[in-house]
């Protein structure tokens, strides 16, 4: 028995100097030559950084296209979905009044023209993606806002509707932050 | 054909295209016959010097288990301090208190256990220190204890007659230096480059586009969330597990996670069949466990994909399934995917919100996770299967009228004993923990502790109780996923899942060990006309049907009361 606590003390020793310190110094070492450094990707306008790009950010002035409801507030020094059941009242309640607030900004549109994605909270509430259909129903607010034709916010759209992986695998998605992006440098 | 579909396939076949081999590769390099790995051999050496270990020495079952068993437990001491202390040692530049002691409990017995039930949130509930030397550390050590019982089983059945189960240091060191650390690297880098962080600085800040402050948690994170799923762990380095995006960035990504937690459970099935040169059997295995994992995943993706009733009676388009708790760059179906094979090879990490699945898709993951031999954990899923398969061979043995035998060893009264205790031990263990749960919920709800009692769930009514029929289930099966709405960190779920979690994990590794270690010391009998075939499709239906009903019967009321009852509650 005494054998065995020695060498498991040992042991424990051995490993963490292989497993918590070779292995992910060297990993992190080699993960400064990606994109973002070992840090996650930014995207900066005139030298400021204004977002990671994998992260969603909080969007509600009517100038912008907004992004999913999240249960953080798009707080990202944490993370969390709402965790409501399918079943729950007032779940179904907070759901129903998404919807409103989304037709009262958007009076062009029916209810059936929504998408759930705009109405339900993703799991990490940082989710940087909306679907194209998600997209889609804002540009006619975006356009009357900025004083731009529908054709332009919809071409805007369109470039940066990313295809599935390889163009094959997965769903298809917008990135919210990188469009809004390219809509304030867009010229009128 | 849609693009969500050709996802799910492409994993899937991946999947398979990366099992099959390595399975062979486990069995020949724990056999100890020439790999292209034996490179490694000096860093085995070495650490074996350093640890004073002789990795040829022989171990009985009794050896085998007591040192496991040792090194498991110092784990547990050592751990337990350092995460109660870790806002006092280094490495912490976002400034994290340290743990409470129930808190502590819960945690340190979660990750010893391969489990990785998370009853904080990584961000602000553990510093870098504790992140990388305990839970990093743990999800290494604890799938490699898993894979190193698994080879003693495997090792009692090769020879004829054996007391040898081989030395648990030599399977242990090998299946991390040969196994889970390459794949680990490979992997981590490959998440790197896709954009999870991987370095040491603290929280990063921006100011967003509307002109809000934000910061950033990061940190070291590809590192561990390679381990986590290549090692069948789960606990995530974020709060939102694979569901944050950067920890699981993009579709790619998402494929590779999901691709990574199921090689090495499909691959130890194979390795089993190898390495005792019965093939077949191997392959008999893997097809039962195929069959069992598509009959939880179609009906699971199927239920995700209609959506939510409540929400389409709104009129809303959900036009690629539910989406509350979920991410756009995954999407319904592969999320759907995910959730079947985390909940039935235990690794309990989620790319999407669990709690706000649809009723029946819950059902599916409690019966993942209750059943826990489809695949299972690294190395433990061969370990739970083996019980149900004395229970087979036992049960035929009765059918047929003569004494039941496995693989030329008679199956005898104490081996049967040891194989019922272990299979009653789940459902006594779930029902009485979730009985217990619902009681304190109603009879005291206003006990004073950090969460009170009645303002545990997050939803009312039948999921309310399917939330706490998940944290029970999910720690015995040491799964580690949540109905995370739970309010869970508070003395009752931190010391009462903890017990859970201790005896869900040692009795199931116990049991099959002794009963594995017992039969190999039988006298061998050669096969005859009369010898129960167990390589054999028939046996493997009867033991798919000893799966089900035993598991029917053990869990069909807790689900009825939950899940079931939930779903005929909604429109149709």
């Amino acid at each position: 028995m005494k054998k065995y606590i020695i060498q498991s003390i040992r042991l424990t020793v051995a490993l963490t100097l292989l497993l918590c310190v070779v292995y992910p110094l060297l990993v992190a070492f080699i993960g400064k030559l990606s994109t973002g450094k070992g840090n996650g990707e930014t995207i900066s306008v005139n030298g400021k950084i204004v977002g990671y790009a994998a992260l969603g950010q909080k969007f509600d002035q009517p100038k912008y296209f907004w992004g999913r409801p999240s249960a953080v507030d798009y707080n990202a020094a944490g993370s969390a979905g709402s965790n409501k059941g399918p079943t729950n009242p007032d779940y179904l309640k907070q759901v129903s009044d998404r919807v409103d607030t989304l037709l009262k900004y958007h009076p062009y549109l029916k209810k059936t023209d929504i998408p759930a994605d705009m109405v339900t909270a993703s799991g990490s509430g940082l989710d940087p993606d909306i679907s194209a259909a998600a997209a889609a129903i804002q540009v006619r607010r975006i356009a009357q806002n900025r004083g731009l034709s529908v054709e332009q916010v919809t071409k805007l759209v369109e470039e940066h509707t990313e295809k599935p992986l390889a163009g094959m695998f997965g769903p298809g998605k917008v990135n919210v932050l990188k469009l809004n992006v390219a809509l304030d440098a867009l010229k009128k | 054909m849609n693009s969500e579909f050709l996802g799910i396939v492409a994993s899937f076949l991946i999947t398979l295209l990366i099992a099959i081999p390595l399975g062979r590769y486990l069995a020949k390099m724990f056999a100890g016959e020439r790999v292209w790995t034996d490179f490694l051999k000096p860093l085995e050496i070495g650490i074996f010097k350093l640890a004073g270990i002789r990795p040829d020495e022989p171990m009985d079952w009794k050896q085998f288990l007591k040192a496991m068993l040792t090194i498991n437990l110092l784990w547990l001491v050592y751990g337990f301090f350092v995460l109660i202390y870790q806002d006092k040692l280094p490495f912490n530049p976002d400034g994290n208190p340290g743990m409470t002691p129930d808190l502590a409990f819960n945690t340190i017995i979660s990750f010893v256990v391969n489990c990785n039930l998370q009853h904080y949130s990584g961000e602000s509930g553990l510093t870098y220190l504790t992140q990388q030397f305990i839970i990093m550390f743990l999800m290494f050590t604890s799938a490699a204890t898993g894979i190193a019982c698994a080879v003693a089983l495997f090792k009692a059945f090769r020879d004829k007659t054996t007391t040898n189960l081989g030395n648990f240091w030599e399977f242990f060191v090998k299946s991390i230096t040969r196994l889970l650390l390459p794949l680990s690297i490979v992997m981590a880098l490959l998440l790197t480059f896709n954009g999870t962080p991987a370095s040491y600085e603290g929280k990063g800040q921006f100011i967003s586009l509307q002109g809000d402050t934000v910061n950033v948690s990061r940190g070291p994170a590809a590192q561990m969330i390679a381990i986590k799923h290549i090692g069948t762990n789960g606990g995530g380095w974020f709060g939102a597990n694979s569901s944050h995006p950067l920890e699981n960035p993009n579709y790619f990504t998402n494929m590779v996670e999901i691709i990574s937690q199921m090689i090495i459970p499909m691959a130890m099935i194979l390795a089993f069949g190898y390495f005792i040169r019965r093939k077949k059997l191997g392959w008999v295995i893997f097809g039962v466990m195929m069959v069992g994992m598509f009959m939880l995943m179609i009906p699971t993706i199927s239920s995700e994909l209609g959506g939510n009733p409540n929400i389409a009676k709104m009129g809303i388009q959900q036009a690629s399934g539910a989406m509350e708790g979920k991410e756009v760059r995954i999407g319904p179906m592969a999320t759907g995917y995910w959730s079947t094979l985390t909940t039935i090879v235990s690794t309990g990490s989620v790319n999407g919100m669990h709690d706000s699945t649809m009723p029946l898709t819950g059902a599916w993951q409690l019966l993942g996770m209750m059943i826990n031999g489809f695949f299972g954990g690294c190395g433990v899923g061969i370990l739970n299967y083996f019980i149900y398969l004395i229970i087979a061979v036992f049960i035929s043995g009765l059918m047929v009228g003569r004494t039941p035998e496995f693989l030329g060893h008679k199956v005898e009264a104490r081996e049967v004993k040891i194989a019922a205790l272990i299979t009653l031990l789940s459902p006594f263990l779930i029902m009485a923990g979730t009985a217990l749960a619902s009681y304190v919920f109603v009879a005291h709800g206003n006990a004073d502790w950090a969460v009170k009692p009645s303002a545990w769930l997050n939803n009312p009514g039948y999921h309310g109780f399917s939330e706490m029929l998940y944290e029970m289930t999910s720690a015995n099966a040491n799964n580690g996923s949540g109905f995370e709405g739970l309010g869970d960190n508070n003395i009752f779920w931190n010391v009462s899942t903890g017990f859970l979690l201790i005896l869900g994990r040692f009795l199931p590794i116990i049991g099959p060990v002794a009963i594995a270690g017992l039969l190999a010391k039988k006298k061998f009998i050669p096969e005859s006309a009369g010898t129960l075939k167990t390589d054999t499709v028939t046996f493997g239906l009867m033991t798919f049907a000893v799966i089900l009903v035993l598991n029917a019967l053990s869990y069909f009321p807790a689900l009825a009361l939950g899940p079931i009852a939930e779903y005929f509650s909604m429109p149709k």
